[in-house]
This record gives C-alpha cells, sequence and structure tokens, in this order.
C-alpha cells in the first residue's frame, strides 16, 4: 500500500509570499504479520511558484484580495485543483504576522486553498518550518551533529538548532533584510525599523529615515545585525542590545556551547551562498544584500563549517509544504463524520497528572477551566505521555478519570479529544467508547507529542481510515 | 515457607563458625570489611585459593543476573569516537552491537549473556503453562494427542491433532456456531502465553463487546500448534477462530506470542487462509492495544466473511 498525498505551502512573509506544491508519500512499513505501521517515507516538492512581493494595502494591513489573485494564479499554472489538496499550510511570518489582519487573512487562506489546509504563525513554528525546508534536521542526523539553520527574511531571522536530528532551540530575532529600505532614485533611507533604530542608537551610527543612503554607513548597519546574530550562534558575547533585539522578549536564544554547523536560508542567504559579487547592492532597495554580504566577510562566522541548505529563499514555504504534517500511529479510534478539526488547543497533563485515576480527573478538571469562557467551553485536546507498561486495569482507571475529569465537554456534547504518545490509542478509545456507549463523539490517536500552548489540527482519515494526518502548530500572532 | 528450617542469616553464621573454626582459629572473621572494602575482582580468586595470610570474609553481595540488564543500555566500546551516536544507534535494534571482544572472541559478560538468553529461551519451550494459570484465566484445559514435550517437538503432526475423546468433550464444552470462538494454545513458548494472555484477553473481549460480539468458554491446549484450531473450527462451527499461541523463543524475547486467525477454519486448508498478527509482548506490539486491534480484524473478518491473503486490511 503506497498513498499519495498532494500538499500545499503558502507562505505570506515580510517581503515575499510563495507556493509549493509537494507530494507526501506515505507507506505501511510493517509486514503483512504484524500490526501496520504506516509511515511518511517520502516527500517531493513538485511545484514552486514565483516569488511575489506580498502585496499590501497599506504599511499595516495586508491586501488579502491581491494575495488571493496570486493564490488562484498560481492554483491554475500548476494545474492544481482545491479538492486535490490533502494537507499542507498557510503560514504568515516575519512582520506580516504583526499586520492588523494578519490573523483573518491566514484564517481565512487556509480554507479558500483547501480543505484540510492549516493556519500557522508564530516564530517556533517558523524557525522548525524553515529549517527543515533548509534541510538541517536531516543533516544533523545523518552526520550525527549539532546543526541549526538561520533563516533571514525581509523582518525577522529565525533560528532552530537540532541535535542528532531532534530540534534542540528554537528562537526569532528581528534582523532582516527589509528593515531599512531605501529609495535608489532620490538616494535616501526610507524605512528604519523601530528597533533598529534602537541597535544604530545605542552604537551611536547616525542613520536616519530621510537622510542619504551612504553606502558605509549602511554598512555599518549590516555589520550591528550581523553581530546581533553572531550572538545568537555564540560566537560573541551577548551585549544589552541583544534581548532588544529578540522578537518574543524574555525568550532570547541562549545555546550552552557555540554553533559548529549553521546552514542559512531566506532570501538574505543567496548573497551569502551565490552572488556575492553582486555591484548593484541596493537591486532590492533595501539593506538585504549587504546584510549577506556582512555575514561572508564576518569573522566570528568564519570558525564556523557553513552547510548548503537545500532551499534558501523557499525554505520556509518548502516547509511549510512539505514538512508540517506528521501521521498518526496506525492503531487508533475516532467517531465517523468528526474529522476533521482545526484549531484545537492542547491540555497537555504532566507525568504525575496522569499517574492515577485520581490525578487525571483533578488535572483535567482543574485544566479545562482554562479553555471555558462565560459558560461557553471550547473543547481541547487532551495530551498526555502514557506507558508502555500499563495494564489493561490501569487503563480502565485512566479512562474513568478521563470521562469525569472531562463531563463539561461530555455535557456540551463536545468531542472528547486524547492524543496520547504511547501506543496505547485504541484500546484507551474502545476503553472510553465501553463506558460512554456508542453515541458519544471520541477521537483518540497516538504517537504523537504535543505540549501545552499548542495547537493541533486533525484531518480525515487516509491509509484506508488507519491514520489520520495531523499538525501540530502554534498560533501566536505578535 | 513454613518447613524452612534455616534461613539464610542462619546459614551464614554457621558457615562462618566453620571457617573460623577449621583453618582460621585466632582470626575473627569481620563481614564488615566486605561491605567497606570492595574487594577488587582479582583478589576474589586468591580469597578462593585461601591464602592463610588474609582474614576470610564472606560476602553479604549477590551476582547481577544478568539478563535483567537492558542490551541496548550496554556498551563496551573503548575510547569510542562518538558513544552517544552509537547508543543513539543501538536504540534501533536488538542486536548485540557494541559489545566489543578479547582478540577475536566476545568478552565473558557477552558470552554469558548469550548462553543465558539461550537458557531462557529453552526454558519457555521446555516448561508448561501451569495448570494453576490455566485454571485462573478460567480455560477449558484440554490436550492435542502428543504425551509429552519431546513427542511434541519431534512430531508437529501430533501438535494439530486432538484425541476423539477431547474431541467430543470440547464438543460438549464449547459453544456451538459461534460467531467468533478464542482458543489459546502454548505452542513453542508457555513463557509467552503467561506474560501476554490475561491483558490481551481484556482489551481483546471488550473491542468484540464494543461490536456487539460475546464470547463463550476458551479453551486452553497443550502441546498446541497452530493447526489445532483447523480441529476446534470444525468441531465448533464458529465462524471466526482467534488462536493464540507462543512463538518460538529467539535471543531477543522469549515471550513473543501471535494471534492465527481464521474465517472458518477446516483441516487441511491452505495455510494462507490464515491472519497472522505476530509479534506481541511487551518490547513488541503491546498486548493491550493488539488485543483492541485483533477485535477490529475479526469484525471486519465477519462481515467480509474471508480470511488471511482474501482479507484486505
Amino acid at each position: 500500500m503506497v498513498e499519495r498525498m498532494l500538499s500545499v505551502g503558502i507562505d505570506i512573509g515580510t517581503s515575499t509570499t510563495q507556493i509549493v506544491f509537494s507530494r507526501i508519500i506515505i507507506e505501511n512499513l510493517a509486514s503483512d504479520f504484524s500490526v501496520p505501521r504506516i509511515e511518511i517515507i517520502d516527500k517531493e516538492v513538485i511545484y514552486k511558484s514565483g516569488i511575489y512581493f506580498t502585496p499590501l494595502s497599506s504599511p499595516r494591513e495586508i491586501n488579502m484580495t491581491a494575495v488571493m489573485d496570486i493564490i488562484i494564479d498560481e492554483y491554475a499554472k500548476a494545474g492544481v485543483k482545491k479538492e486535490d489538496i490533502k494537507t499542507g499550510a498557510v503560514i504568515i511570518t516575519g512582520e506580516t504576522a504583526r499586520k492588523a489582519n494578519a490573523v483573518s487573512v491566514v484564517q481565512a487562506l487556509s480554507g479558500f486553498a483547501g480543505d484540510f489546509v492549516v493556519a500557522t504563525a508564530g516564530p517556533d513554528l517558523e524557525s522548525v518550518i524553515a529549517a527543515k525546508g533548509a534541510g538541517i534536521d536531516v543533516y544533523s542526523k545523518k552526520y550525527g551533529v549539532k546543526a541549526a539553520n538561520l533563516d533571514i527574511g525581509g523582518g525577522t531571522s529565525n533560528f532552530a538548532a537540532f541535535n542528532r536530528g531532534v530540534l534542540e532551540t528554537t528562537g526569532c530575532l528581528d534582523i532582516g533584510g527589509r528593515l531599512i529600505r531605501v529609495d535608489k532614485a532620490v538616494g535616501r533611507v526610507t524605512y528604519i525599523a523601530p528597533k533598529i533604530k534602537r541597535l544604530l542608537e545605542f552604537n551611536r551610527v547616525a542613520l536616519k529615515e530621510g537622510c542619504r543612503a551612504d553606502l558605509s554607513l549602511l554598512s555599518q548597519a549590516a555589520r550591528l545585525m550581523c553581530e546581533i546574530l553572531e550572538m545568537a550562534a555564540g560566537l560573541r558575547p551577548q551585549n544589552e542590545c541583544y534581548p532588544v533585539l529578540s522578537t518574543l522578549e524574555g525568550r532570547e536564544i541562549k545555546l550552552p556551547e557555540p554553533v559548529k554547523y549553521l546552514s542559512l536560508s531566506g532570501g538574505v542567504a543567496d548573497y551569502f551562498y551565490r552572488n556575492k559579487d553582486e555591484t548593484d547592492v541596493f537591486k532590492y532597495e533595501d539593506i538585504g544584500i549587504l546584510l549577506g554580504r556582512a555575514i561572508l566577510e564576518s569573522v566570528p562566522f568564519k570558525s564556523v563549517t557553513f552547510v548548503e541548505p537545500a532551499e534558501t529563499i523557499r525554505a520556509t514555504v518548502v516547509g511549510a509544504g512539505s514538512h508540517t504534517m506528521d501521521i498518526s500511529g496506525s492503531t487508533i479510534h475516532y467517531s465517523q463524520n468528526l474529522l476533521p478539526l482545526k484549531n484545537v488547543p492542547v491540555l497537555k497533563l504532566n507525568p504525575d497528572e496522569e499517574a492515577t485515576e485520581g490525578a487525571i480527573y483533578e488535572a483535567i478538571k482543574r485544566k479545562l477551566e482554562w479553555f471555558s469562557y462565560e459558560g461557553e467551553i471550547q473543547a481541547p485536546a487532551i495530551a498526555f505521555a502514557g506507558s508502555k507498561g500499563l495494564s489493561f486495569s490501569q487503563i480502565e482507571e485512566l479512562a474513568s478519570g478521563v470521562i469525569d475529569g472531562a463531563r463539561s465537554i461530555l455535557e456540551h456534547n463536545l468531542p472528547l479529544i486524547l492524543v496520547i504518545e504511547t501506543d496505547l490509542a485504541k484500546v484507551m478509545g474502545q476503553t472510553i467508547r465501553a463506558k460512554l456507549g456508542r453515541a458519544s463523539p471520541i477521537i483518540c490517536i497516538d504517537s504523537i507529542r504535543a505540549g501545552n500552548g499548542d495547537f493541533i489540527d486533525i484531518g480525515r482519515p487516509v491509509a484506508n481510515g488507519r491514520v489520520v494526518p495531523v499538525v501540530i502548530k502554534t498560533l501566536l500572532f505578535a | 515457607m513454613p518447613n524452612e528450617i534455616l534461613n539464610e542469616n542462619d546459614i551464614k553464621t554457621i558457615i562462618e563458625k566453620v571457617i573460623a573454626e577449621l583453618s582460621l582459629a585466632g582470626s575473627t572473621p569481620d563481614s564488615s570489611a566486605a561491605a567497606e572494602n570492595s574487594v577488587p575482582a582479582d583478589n576474589n580468586a586468591a580469597v578462593c585459593c585461601g591464602r592463610a595470610e588474609e582474614p576470610v570474609v564472606v560476602e553479604d553481595g549477590y551476582i547481577d543476573d544478568i539478563t535483567e540488564h537492558d542490551l541496548k543500555e550496554q556498551f563496551f566500546v573503548p575510547n569510542p569516537e562518538d558513544k552517544e551516536g552509537y547508543i543513539r544507534m543501538k536504540q534501533f535494534t536488538p542486536a548485540r552491537i557494541g559489545v566489543w571482544r578479547a582478540g577475536p572472541r566476545y568478552n565473558t559478560v557477552s558470552s554469558l549473556r548469550f548462553k543465558a538468553d539461550h537458557a531462557t529461551a529453552q526454558d519457555a519451550v521446555f516448561t508448561s503453562v501451569p495448570d494453576e494459570f490455566v485454571a485462573e484465566c478460567g480455560f477449558v484445559a484440554s490436550q492435542t494427542v502428543c504425551v509429552d514435550k519431546d513427542e511434541y517437538l519431534t512430531r508437529p503432526d501430533l501438535g494439530k491433532v486432538l484425541s476423539v475423546s477431547e474431541r467430543k468433550r470440547l464438543k460438549e464444552e464449547l459453544p456451538k456456531n459461534a460467531k467468533v470462538q478464542l482458543v489459546v494454545g502454548d505452542g513453542l513458548s508457555s513463557a509467552a502465553i503467561i506474560a501476554n494472555i490475561k491483558e490481551i484477553m481484556l482489551s481483546l473481549k471488550q473491542g468484540l463487546r464494543s461490536y456487539g460480539i460475546e464470547t463463550g468458554p476458551i479453551p486452553f491446549i497443550k502441546y498446541a500448534r497452530v493447526g489445532v484450531e483447523d480441529e476446534i473450527g470444525e468441531l465448533t462451527g464458529s465462524d471466526v477462530i482467534c488462536l493464540f499461541i507462543g512463538e518460538r523463543p529467539g535471543l531477543v524475547t522469549a515471550e513473543s506470542m501471535s494471534a492465527y486467525i481464521a474465517y472458518k477454519p477446516m483441516i487441511n486448508m491452505p495455510e494462507a487462509r490464515r491472519t497472522v498478527v505476530s509479534n506481541i509482548h511487551r518490547g513488541g506490539s503491546l498486548p493491550i492495544e493488539t488485543g483492541a486491534h485483533i477485535a477490529d480484524i475479526i469484525k471486519l473478518m465477519l462481515d467480509k466473511k474471508v480470511s488471511g491473503v482474501d482479507l484486505k486490511l
């Protein structure tokens, strides 16, 4: 059994908007004599769109109609119908995520792009998606090393570090190629982002909006931005400016040791790996090319082994199209006609909270209050680890605890959604089913790890109904 | 135990006394020294040879059960280039890699472990599922025509056959024309049945009940081969027979069990008509989760009225 799923990735970034279509191939890897083990075995990008400047209707708003036109046009060019799309993600990244209408745009577009195309935003997920698009997770696993990717876009730089293929650190910096813009025709600086202004002031660089686009001053600004990247990579001591330039305050990237293997992606990377002698440095009327050059000339970065990424400017969109979807374990339990479910918040239980019937009851009951507002309750996905050593009677006890704890969900006739890490979903689902009866809506899946603050999307079953596509994501708008 | 005359401490005291009286009159054995001065392995030999000038100590310690160590955590390569990477690789296989060597041979610990695992495997074959266990599970005890383990092992054909009297008895005790008849057989690993059968039955029965399928008494067949389910199928007339049987043990686990599920099995039917779920044990497919999975297979089998290669899962 081999099944192909068409996936779309749409990235609406600070400077560019792109679309890719990928094919995700899943197969049962277990022998005919075993419990099935269905896994994603391959992903291939089959179509890449052109690279468009992100259309804005004002400095504060994304031009949704123009974005939709791009999408309609690219679907037609690729010969893809919306109904063919099985999965995928619309990701809104960098400064664009801070636009006034970002939330409505990304959610509208996800429905517009296909039935199970998820809407995502948030710097952590963006970092991971870009790193996977660049292929550094695979590199890290293949060579058994710690390796990181830095995706330098127009508005933000996303960092993700892997250790032997396992994600270790993510972070995001307000460093990007379009944070200083110039008007080539008049030779003036037209825009400096607020945080960059503070960086320049701190370093006493006399560069202001409206002043002459002086190459040496702008190069100096690019060098200062590069220094912040060096600090993130652990190659330079972090100073007072560093937390300021961090996208999420108090969540600065701090590595235990300097980066050894690094790939760069994002538009700026094209001026690091290639086009090193571009003469028209203001080709894009911004500081991007100068920033690429600053990294190239940086002394601290000389100590790093640079890895050629699978994608540069397209890393995020390829990551969104090919690397966001996962699939559940192959023995699961779900009520018919409930799926797909989108944007389900995760209620995570810690190990103590899932230890006994009483504990799981208490924890679910208490934490469910976070998800209710003025009598309205949003049914979260209850996530916990489970254990291989659990006996059937322990499963029965936990099931009772879950049911009692989740009374408020059941009373509203909302689905009871369980996401377990250990391969126990079918027995747990059947046990809950036995206790609740046929009619109660239940979804119980496993082999998926989700954490507090995550959101989960669960798609329609595939592979003869044995597995469901799952996307774990963040939905954090700055 | 009530008939125990001497406990461990008594024995130790006596041994200490005897040793003291025999050759070491005058020097007091000091057992606390054993705990404080951990005696290096080399010195043990010396103690065994009884060097008169050294005080003899009776150790409190015991030798670890080497089969308790998780092979995936054991790593003996000296000065590895990348220990963490090697151990991570070991997580993907139960194979004995990274155990180092002495010249071209295994180290003692590897050699002993190999023998210990082999012994565990042999035990699983040669021991029987205790009658008490069978009774505790509420199974109907039965047996093929094999008279003992030797005959069972040397005559695979007999492990599929029930005697006329057993056939008659089971026909009376088991339900007729049931939708599903569950069966348990020892097969080549009694340890597998003991380790897994209770748990898997609980989740399987729950799963079947959710489809409105109730099951009756379950026979436990001693000296059973897979083919014995065909006999049960014919004599009960059940739609689906699901036989749980111990798999031939290997060096990885002796507790692996399989389910052989067939729609209306008949004696001498092609083997291709059996649907198999193998590798059921704690380190493989978890028994309770697999029980839930098998319930779905049986439901599908009842709906499609086929099994084995004809049943598309």
